[in-house]
């Protein structure tokens, strides 16, 4: 038992003294990037690590950071909060990070945040969406926008390039991301110029929306938005062409799936939706880095892909205007970024949400059709 | 009889200063910057996971039944805790006062983590009560739709956040705290089996027949296992929120609760020694598994990515059960844990 025991002893030891005796090169500027390549999320995770590396690799090619090579130390969060949490603490503590691109899941984000602004080392999260993330301190930033900026693009591509002068809602009210894409909708709508004429709520899981449908369509709106997800819009749509309605439907990245043209089929024709990136989007920059992740992975990349590239951008742009790693600068820095990325040009307002441009995919002949960029 | 200061044996003195010494020598290396805050996380991590495989090994190891909804209870503490500090009594470890009485944010924190286990406790004994009475896999059945029940439940109720989870739990749990419960928790199970009601707990594990035969409430007796296993579990669950700073309901899900079961037959089904041992070796091999597979990856020249360490980590699972059938130690434990005048019995099983 005694030998076992110290058997065991010494695996731990061992271990925990190949943890400690990581060397540290000077001439490297080490940049955390977390996101989970096990677990449920895997897929986001991938895509996530690949738009960590290309940017990385990219800066490196064109002569570092700082006159330094970047070093990219990519760690997986499994999808799992205690492993963000125990990753944030090797990254800053163990690795020394200068500052940490991460992570996919808002849950393992704020796991992760309150260890980076305790430790004072800059975060940004590619698509972590729950506003809490960046609430958690100033050193907290994200890349992607969060869900009620989607409802106020909405409203403004409806009013204005769809030419809508009266609008409907209908939305879940068991869930807040579509309770607050419809209000945010509705603000801005009414901001531009346009009259509410419906604003409906349904509830969580129902399957029969002709009530809601049919006070609507009596109002005779110019446009039904829909914030819902995916398999609820292409139920919404169907009901909504049978009881007559032939007018434009416009909704956010909740509808972003190909199940949604399998089940709504011709209903979600003349259907728009606001999301974060297309690959179809004729500005150089998307065609630009989709033609150079296309070289590097041999497939096409998603919207995970392209936020994860810009957080990366965004960040080693930030230190270097900073011109040094020091946490402070690299934080004022981050606040004042105001550049071109992939997913178009982004600055950040005072909670360190991103100001940034949205895409609009249109449903035609059952595809997904990149139809204009709104600036906000 | 073994020697007695204060009424408690000299081995138990011998173990609690061990690992008081320890726990000291990790607070010495991490001040001097030897032992990094990631390994301090790691030791805090593998702590609460020992709370967890020790008390599932009271009811699976000791006393024979087969739960797989541990986390479940945790799931309970950890939300029962979490919101009498976060939305309640709204404590931080910085304000010392709460804002309606005027006492320590650390005893509200040890009152809210002790009424997380009390009502994991008495959700224990609501589902033990009519389902000990079954046996084997269809327990094991039961303990899993409860873990799932409760994951769900947790996921719909808006007050604690719904599926975005509980947000902004202050972080009380620190090495000593979470060192301090973990000890005593070992301790309180430990004394329970070396007590006679242990003995009635071994006895329905090795023939629940006989046992009955021989006048031992069979039933009470296994619930009572159930029901203190899930207040050890929720005392974890708690200390494990504030240690993440968030509760959130996919934490608490199936696979984890499987990897306390693992800790507890990789250490050994009855072995508190083994159940520990397990508990820091699994964690610390899972973390391990960052740093030498991509060093593993660069002596072989290849690169090792992140995403295979979870591949590893359960083939190594897989071997370590293939070729250790009686683990790491078997039903035996480390001499302190055992009470002198028991040694004379050989194995205490």
């Amino acid at each position: 038992m005694k030998k076992k025991f110290i058997a065991v002893l010494l695996t731990v030891l061992s271990v925990s003294l190949i943890l400690a005796g990581c060397s540290q090169k000077t001439t490297e500027i080490k940049i955390g990037g977390v996101g989970p390549v096990s677990g449920e999320a895997a897929t986001f995770g991938q895509s996530t690590k690949e738009g960590y590396e290309l940017a990385v690799e990219e800066w490196n090619k064109a002569g570092g950071l700082l006159g330094n090579q970047i070093k990219l130390i990519f760690q997986d969060d499994k999808g799992d909060p205690t492993e963000a949490a125990t990753v944030w603490t090797k990254l800053i503590s163990q690795d020394k990070v200068v500052a940490i691109v991460g992570t996919v899941m808002s849950k393992c984000s704020l796991a992760g945040a309150p260890i980076s602004q305790a430790n004072k080392v800059p975060m940004i999260s590619p698509t972590s969406t729950n506003p809490k993330v960046t609430e958690v301190g100033e050193f907290i930033f994200r890349a992607c926008f969060i869900d009620p900026f989607q409802g106020t693009v909405g409203a403004k591509f409806a009013y204005e390039n769809l030419n809508a002068r009266t609008a409907a809602c209908i939305f879940d009210v068991g869930n807040d991301y579509t309770k607050g894409l419809s209000e945010f909708f509705r603000d801005k709508f009414i901001e531009l110029g346009g009259e509410i004429v419906a604003f409906e709520a349904h509830a969580t899981g129902a399957t029969d929306f002709k009530a809601q449908l049919t006070k609507i369509i009596a109002a005779k709106p110019d446009v039904i938005y829909i914030s819902d997800y995916y398999n609820d819009v292409a139920l919404i749509a169907k009901q909504a062409r049978e009881l007559g309605y032939t007018g434009p439907l416009v909704g956010g990245d909740g509808w972003d799936s190909p199940d949604l043209v399998k089940i709504g089929g011709k209903a979600v024709e003349n259907g728009y939706f606001t999301n974060h990136f297309s690959k179809d989007d004729p500005s150089p920059q998307v065609q630009e880095f989709v033609r150079k992740y296309e070289a590097k992975f041999g497939k096409t990349p998603d919207a995970l892909a392209a936020l994860a590239y810009d957080a990366m951008v965004i960040m080693l742009d930030a230190i270097k205007r900073a011109g040094s790693t020091d946490p402070e600068k690299i934080r004022a820095a981050l606040a004042a970024t105001n550049i071109q990325v992939v997913s178009g040009m982004i600055s950040f307002d005072k909670n360190r949400n991103p100001i940034k441009s949205a895409v609009i995919i249109a449903i035609k002949d059952g595809q997904q059709v990149y139809q204009t960029t709104v600036n906000p | 009889m073994g020697k007695k200061i204060f009424f408690i044996s000299r081995r138990m003195l011998l173990f609690v200063a061990g690992a008081l010494g320890m726990l000291l020598l990790v607070l010495f290396f991490n001040a001097t910057g030897i032992f990094t805050d990631y390994i301090v996380q790691i030791i805090n991590i593998s702590l609460i996971n020992v709370i967890l495989a020790v008390s599932l090994n009271l009811i699976n190891g000791f006393t024979g039944q087969f739960s797989i909804g541990h986390m479940g209870f945790a799931a309970v503490g950890a939300y029962t805790s979490a919101t009498v500090t976060t939305l309640i009594a709204k404590v931080t470890p910085r304000l010392p006062y709460t804002e309606f009485i005027n006492i320590n944010g650390y005893i509200v924190f040890i009152l809210a983590l002790l009424l997380g286990g009390i009502v994991a406790a008495g959700i224990g004994f609501l589902i033990g009560f009519p389902s000990l009475r079954l046996k084997g896999d269809y327990l094991a059945i039961i303990t899993l739709g409860f873990g799932e029940i409760i994951r769900t439940i947790f996921n719909n109720i808006d007050y604690v956040g719904g599926p975005r989870g509980l947000l902004g739990i202050p972080k009380f749990s620190n090495l000593i705290m979470i060192f301090v419960i973990t000890l005593l928790s070992v301790i309180a199970i430990r004394n329970l089996v070396f007590s006679t009601h242990g003995r009635a707990l071994l006895s329905i594990r090795e023939n629940e027949l006989a046992s009955e035969l021989v006048g031992v409430n069979t039933v009470r007796y296994k619930i009572t296992a159930f029901t203190i296993g899930a207040f050890f579990a929720g005392i974890a669950g708690g200390l494990q929120a504030h240690l993440l700073q968030i509760a959130h309901p996919t934490q608490y899900g199936f696979l984890y609760s499987i990897l306390v079961l693992i800790m507890v037959y990789a250490g050994g089904m009855g072995s508190i020694t083994g159940s520990i041992i397990a508990a820091f070796a699994l964690t610390f091999l899972s973390e391990g598994l960052r740093t030498a597979l991509p060093g593993l990856g660069d002596l072989m020249h290849v690169k090792i990515g992140d995403e295979w360490r979870m591949v590893v980590y359960s083939l190594l699972l897989i071997i370590i059960m293939l070729f250790r059938t009686e683990v790491l130690m078997g039903m035996r434990e480390m001499k302190l844990l055992v009470p002198e005048e028991e040694e004379h019995h050989g194995q205490h099983a």
